[in-house]
């Protein structure tokens, strides 16, 4: 198991032992955080799961690929740490990662 | 107003479930008007992931929404099976002879036995970017589409996005404009590569200007649009403009179904799960728009639910008649009308 977690907008943080090839959408929405829809259900066929990635972790977790890229164009109040958290696959090296839900999603 | 169409079943949604309920009740000789919001068949299928594979249609290990798409309009091609896109749907009622009218957004008017709404996660409609107070501008100053270039003649024009409809109505309203600003997120574009380049060109000669950024803010009153604020890399800027044309993709939304007196549960529409009925006898619900208990949005879900639906919609449609269930193995009335016996 690898610790996430994934701050909600108003500050409402969740702790969550995820499973390794698991997305953090995934884990985003079986914990019912507040604030990611995943409307295409992870097929990066929309911008709705946006989350931007804790300045200490954008290294490690990488770059979208450009398919990613080409959706984040839909995501609003994109920064340069924003990646679509149904593209993050939870592995060993994310222990720890923290990531922040925007305002709102597209 | 056009002349009513007469049929046996309007079908609102042309996606993989509205598609093959055409083949369900053609078997049962129903004739089918399928509308669609769309300018083609397939719904999220052709407009969200036409080259995702799918992996859990049965006896096609893999097969993508475009494929898909297309092997079931080879399966429903025998029925004529008749399409109304770009369209959506505004008005709905019952009629006195028990059969129903439905109207489009073009005034078109048609009349069914049995209506079955096919629709998925709703019509696809342009996505709002959530900038502060837009609404207040939107059919006055703010756009989502084009219908008459004319209309955006000796304005000043804001366009935002990256794809080809951004592109396109860049290049395409520039001529008529008094300036054209356009403001994407990043230097790399979605769009055809030679609309970019075209683009650019004319941002090099100054007869439009590129900006990369975001919209923050829109200032005016009263639905007229004076400026809006761009965050780019190098802070803050001002532009002024008085029209905002967004491109931000489409979104789904159940839309004016919403007001048919359907009984809903959290946006879905309620069926029953012996003919996946609605509360409204006559009018049906299958595929990713219904909900019952245990309900799964699943392609294959949708299929069982028309095949269901056809069997009462067949003794609605021909009350005196006995149904005959028959398989498309061994019945030669089936396979004629497949026009293979």
């Amino acid at each position: 198991m690898t610790k996430l977690s994934i701050v909600a907008f108003d500050g409402t943080r969740f702790d969550i032992d995820a499973e390794n090839g698991s997305t953090v959408m995934e884990n985003a929405i079986r914990n019912s955080v507040p604030g990611i829809e995943a409307e295409c259900g992870g097929a990066c066929a929309c911008a709705t799961c946006h989350v931007y990635v804790d300045d200490a972790w954008t290294e490690i977790v990488g770059a979208p690929e450009p398919m990613e890229e080409d959706m984040l164009d839909f995501a609003f109040d994109v920064r340069p740490t924003s990646r679509l958290s149904c593209q993050i696959k939870v592995r060993d090296e994310l222990d720890g990662l923290v990531v922040r839900v925007p305002e709102r999603q597209a | 107003m056009t002349t009513p169409i007469e049929t046996d079943v309007v079908i609102i949604g042309a996606g993989p479930v509205g598609l093959f309920a055409v083949f369900e009740l053609g078997l049962y000789d129903l004739k089918c008007h399928l509308i669609d919001i769309l300018d083609r068949p397939g719904g999220q299928c052709a407009e969200l992931y036409p080259e995702k594979p799918i992996y859990d249609i049965p006896a096609w290990p893999m097969i993508t929404g475009q494929d898909l798409t297309e092997k079931l309009l080879e399966q429903i091609e025998p029925f004529h099976p008749e399409f109304h896109f770009n369209r959506m749907v505004t008005g709905f009622k019952k009629r006195d002879d028990g059969r129903f009218e439905v109207v489009t957004d073009e005034n078109e008017v048609l009349i069914a036995k049995a209506v079955v709404i096919a629709a998925g996660g709703g019509s696809f409609q342009p996505k709002r970017p959530p900038v502060p107070g837009i609404e207040a501008y939107e059919d006055t100053s703010v756009f989502y589409s084009v219908r008459r270039i004319e209309d955006f003649r000796g304005q000043d024009l804001l366009i935002v996005g990256g794809g080809d409809s951004a592109l396109d109505w860049t290049l395409n309203l520039q001529p008529v404009a008094k300036s054209v600003t356009l403001v994407h997120r990043r230097p790399e574009f979605r769009a055809a590569p030679d609309s970019v380049n075209k683009m650019f060109a004319l941002n090099e000669k100054g007869e439009l200007d590129f900006q990369v950024g975001q919209v923050k803010e829109l200032k005016g009153a009263d639905g007229k649009l004076e400026a809006a604020v761009i965050k780019g890399p190098d802070g803050d800027v001002e532009v002024a403009c008085t029209r905002l044309l967004p491109f931000f993709g489409l979104t789904m939304k159940l839309g004016p179904i919403a007001d048919w007196g359907l009984n809903l549960h959290e946006n879905l529409i309620e069926v029953d799960t012996e003919k996946f009925e609605t509360n409204i006898p006559g009018v049906f619900a299958i595929g990713d728009i219904n909900w019952y208990p245990g309900k799964l949005k699943l392609i294959l879900s949708g299929f069982h639910e028309a095949a269901l639906m056809t069997q009462a919609v067949k003794r609605i449609v021909s009350p005196d008649e006995k149904v005959v269930f028959q398989y498309t193995t061994s019945s030669t009335n089936l396979q004629k009308k497949l026009g293979v016996a």
